[in-house]
């Protein structure tokens, strides 16, 4: 119409732009985790089934487990889920979620709906615990050894790519894999 | 308690912020004098509330508060006072309360300015600062509350990032922001004057000095957080062209442009509409800088995922504020035609130029620093552009920039006339391309054909810039300080240009590995490793490494890089030690133990000149200063008397 519009018109196309970006983050981040080859935090939190009983990293001790970091709020957790049924279902790696700054009762009713992956979930409502694991944001996993070290971080949602060429050749010793 | 004060008074803050724009904006507009006037009132109320939720959040800090989530975060019993104390803008949500800080401060300078200013205007300028005020307020409150508390609170505090532990870090984010939050002041004035319908000379006049603070404090911040890249990131160069930084400089550039357009408004009435629309453009460039450089979302999308409210905060935002400012332009500035005309040679030509070219330039680090957004949104998968693409396209728009620089500070208002002085624009161009030729082919014997043009422009730039000066100072005329400013800022970009262009040929840069007692030779210079010895510092141990520098057997000077590990992230890094020497720069990185008979991997540089890149960034912020204290923006009090008692009479009407 007029040249004065123009300006307007430019930055609306910025917006959408923004917005696209926004809603279609993309999953890779490119933060190193400094808990990478180091032991993992070690924590006794609400047992998010049973309150009265405590997740404690210390019965985890001597097995491989996934620590998972979700929580209800996250739009990328909910797309993330179908890949943590899938990995429960391979049955190789048991999963531990952390339920971060969430409501406990959501994400009961979160588990009860879409399934639930997780050999158990720890209860992080005051983000305290994901301080220790150096958390950016959810959702994250975390592949913890035997040892109690942390071998592998994948920052956004667990992919199948990730979980094939990352994870699952962590798992398995190399002559074992051509067994 | 504290934390519980210093968010009750971030909330009143907030209350505030919105009766300050409500009054500010629909006072004026209903010619309701009593609203009007209590928009002072609000602005002080708002300053001290914003102070004091500052100093509940210092107090926190330093008292080793770790029920405080923010402070647990980013602070550490062992962490140095001074580290506490600079931990307040750390990370997210302590930056967002700075930059509040300072819109506070900065709209109390308004304030306290604006009683010179027709009473209208100036409580739309407060109202659209309010404005401002009560989005930032409002967006740290829902989505970023540094007063959290943390249930059962924190042992000890996860230390501020290592590579934030720096004196270079505590003054430069304050300054940078300082900057940023200036350009406020000129969105606040545009916004008021389409408000008004009416933009004048005197409206330039009065956004004048401002906009010339804001852009001098940003200069000096760009400068700092590049001095502290240098030697504290330990990668061996000043710009790197990350998001980061491209985020402070397209407002630098876009208020370059801004600075000149408003030169042109206030002498001559033109560019009006122009001047408003790059005012708009600098400060969404500053909230979008704010946003980008403390959210992530350039560095990684991803981080925004910490708390969806946020992103999405953001862009609706940016929107009502960008949008709106634009809607306003769309509506506003049809109406506001420039009636004088100018010939093609004269000043507003090159004033025209300029502008144009520092938008492109600002255009082409806004396309690269969004490209991999931009690409990822459109699922094209993720790229980088990185120096291959900003050099040249950069350098396309701004080599005839400096080389109209000469020519137009000759150039006379209006008529396009060069005869007075085009014989000392001829005689300094071909003295200029003498010297940078010597320089280029003769001092450093290896110079290209960039090094010859570069060093050619920045000097024309500086006889040029002093023909007048010397003229008027031999003639015993006295030199206004806009006029001494503008040849300061000018004598600071060609000195950067030099600067830039010798760093650019002349660098040598060596990656080594070393046995103690082995000495590397690189430009000159004998590096000698004389070994390794442990060091512990407060909050972290350390490998420190000693080298003795000579050139022709001369000692030069003893340098001491270090490799420190932090106790609480565990994160290394690299303090490089840095020496001067005739000149050069000459830096040591410590990289790593090559675990073979004590060999260590360095790496070694020396820069001619470097130095002087910062250097002249304080020239051209000095420049600034210097341009905004003339008398003629404060004698407009007295020019103004008439107006006051004319809009005053028309608001008792």
């Amino acid at each position: 119409m007029n040249r004065f519009l123009l300006p307007l018109g430019l930055f609306v196309l910025l917006a959408v732009v923004l917005a696209v970006g926004i809603v279609h983050s993309p999953t890779k981040g490119l933060i190193a985790s400094p808990l990478l080859g180091k032991p993992a935090p070690s924590f006794s939190l609400p047992d998010l089934a049973d309150p009265s009983h405590q997740v404690r990293s210390v019965d985890l001790r001597g097995h491989w487990y996934l620590f998972n970091v979700w929580a209800t709020w996250c739009g990328e957790c909910r797309a993330e889920h179908e890949m943590l049924l899938k990995v429960q279902l391979a049955g190789v790696v048991p999963l531990v979620g952390l339920d971060w700054k969430d409501d406990p009762a959501q994400a009961l009713t979160w588990l009860k709906q879409l399934g639930n992956p997780y050999q158990a979930v720890a209860v992080d409502s005051s983000g305290r615990e994901a301080i220790d694991w150096g958390v950016y944001a959810a959702p994250e996993t975390f592949l913890v050894n035997p040892q109690g070290i942390v071998v592998f971080k994948q920052i956004g949602a667990l992919t199948d790519e990730a979980w094939t060429r990352e994870i699952l050749p962590r798992l398995a010793p190399p002559r074992a894999a051509g067994s | 308690m504290l934390p519980e004060l210093g968010q009750f008074a971030l909330v009143l803050a907030l209350l505030l912020a919105a009766l300050q724009a409500f009054y500010g904006i629909a006072g004026p507009a209903m010619g309701r004098e009593r609203w009007m006037a209590a928009v002072i009132p609000a602005v002080a109320g708002q300053a001290v509330m914003v102070a004091t939720a500052v100093a509940c959040l210092v107090a926190s800090f330093v008292g080793n508060d770790f029920s405080v989530s923010y402070v647990a975060e980013n602070s550490n019993s062992a962490l140095p006072l001074f580290y506490r104390v600079a931990a307040l803008w750390g990370a997210h949500e302590g930056s967002l309360l700075l930059w509040i800080f300072l819109l506070a401060a900065w709209t109390v300078a308004v304030a306290i300015g604006a009683t010179r200013l027709p009473p209208r205007f100036a409580a739309r300028v407060l109202g659209v600062l309010g404005v401002v005020s009560f989005g930032f307020l409002l967006f740290t409150l829902a989505t970023s509350n540094p007063f959290l508390r943390l249930d059962p609170p924190a042992p000890d505090g996860r230390d501020l990032n290592p590579i934030l532990q720096d004196p270079g870090l505590a003054v430069h984010p304050p300054i940078l922001y300082t900057g940023y939050v200036g350009f406020a002041v000129a969105f606040a004035f545009a916004c008021a004057a389409m408000l008004e319908g009416r933009l004048d000379q005197q409206w330039a006049r009065w956004t004048r000095p401002w906009t010339t603070v804001a852009w001098s404090f940003l200069t000096c911040g760009i400068a700092l957080g590049s001095f502290w890249a240098y030697y504290e990131l330990g990668w061996g160069g000043f710009w790197f062209w990350d998001p980061v930084e491209n985020a402070s400089f397209m407002p630098w550039l876009v208020g370059t442009a801004l600075v000149h357009s408003l030169a042109v408004t206030d002498k001559r009435g033109l560019f009006k509409s122009w001047t408003l629309l790059l005012a708009i453009l600098a400060f969404s460039l500053s909230m979008l800088g704010t946003f980008l450089v403390r959210s992530g979302v350039l560095v990684s999308v991803h981080s925004f995922a910490a708390d969806p409210r946020r992103g999405i905060f953001i862009l609706a935002f940016l929107i009502v504020m960008i949008g709106g400012a634009l809607v306003l332009y769309a509506w506003r500035a049809p109406a506001l035609k420039s009636t004088a005309g100018f010939e093609l040679g004269a000043r507003e030509s090159f004033l025209l130029f300029n502008n144009v070219l520092l938008v492109i330039a600002a255009g082409t680090v806004f396309a690269g620093t969004l490209a991999p957004l931009i690409s990822d949104a459109l699922g094209l998968g993720t790229l980088s552009v990185g120096p291959p693409y900003f050099n040249p396209t950069f350098m396309i728009s701004m080599l005839p920039l400096l080389a109209l620089l000469s020519v137009g500070i000759h150039a006379s208002w209006k008529r396009g006339r060069l005869t007075d002085s085009q014989r000392a624009l001829f005689f300094t161009l071909v003295a200029a391309a003498v010297v940078g030729a010597g320089l280029a082919f003769g001092w450093y014997a290896r110079g290209r054909l960039l090094t010859f043009v570069g060093a050619t422009l920045g000097v024309w730039i500086i006889l040029s810039s002093l023909v007048d000066p010397i003229d008027r100072w031999r003639r015993g005329l006295s030199l206004s300080r806009a006029v001494l400013g503008m040849t300061v800022a000018h004598l600071g970009i060609a000195l950067a240009v030099i600067a830039l262009t010798t760093v650019q040929s002349f660098t040598v840069e060596r990656d080594v590995a070393l046995a103690p007692g082995a000495t590397a030779s690189v430009a000159g210079y004998e590096f000698r490793f004389e070994g390794v010895q442990s060091v512990e510092g407060p909050n972290y141990d350390a490998i420190g490494g000693t080298f003795m520098v000579t050139r022709h057997g001369e000692a030069v000077a003893v340098l001491r890089p270090q490799k420190r590990q932090y106790w609480v992230q565990h994160q290394v890094t690299s303090e490089t030690a840095i020496t001067m020497h005739h000149g050069n720069n000459l830096l040591i990185a410590l990289g790593e133990d090559l675990k073979a008979g004590g060999r260590w991997s360095v790496r070694i540089q020396v820069r001619p000149l470097v130095s002087l890149v910062w250097f002249a960034a304080f020239i051209m912020a000095l420049g600034g200063a210097l341009a905004a204290s003339d008398r003629r923006y404060r004698a407009a009090a007295g020019a103004l008397a008439p107006a006051r008692t004319a809009s005053a009479a028309e608001g008792a009407r």
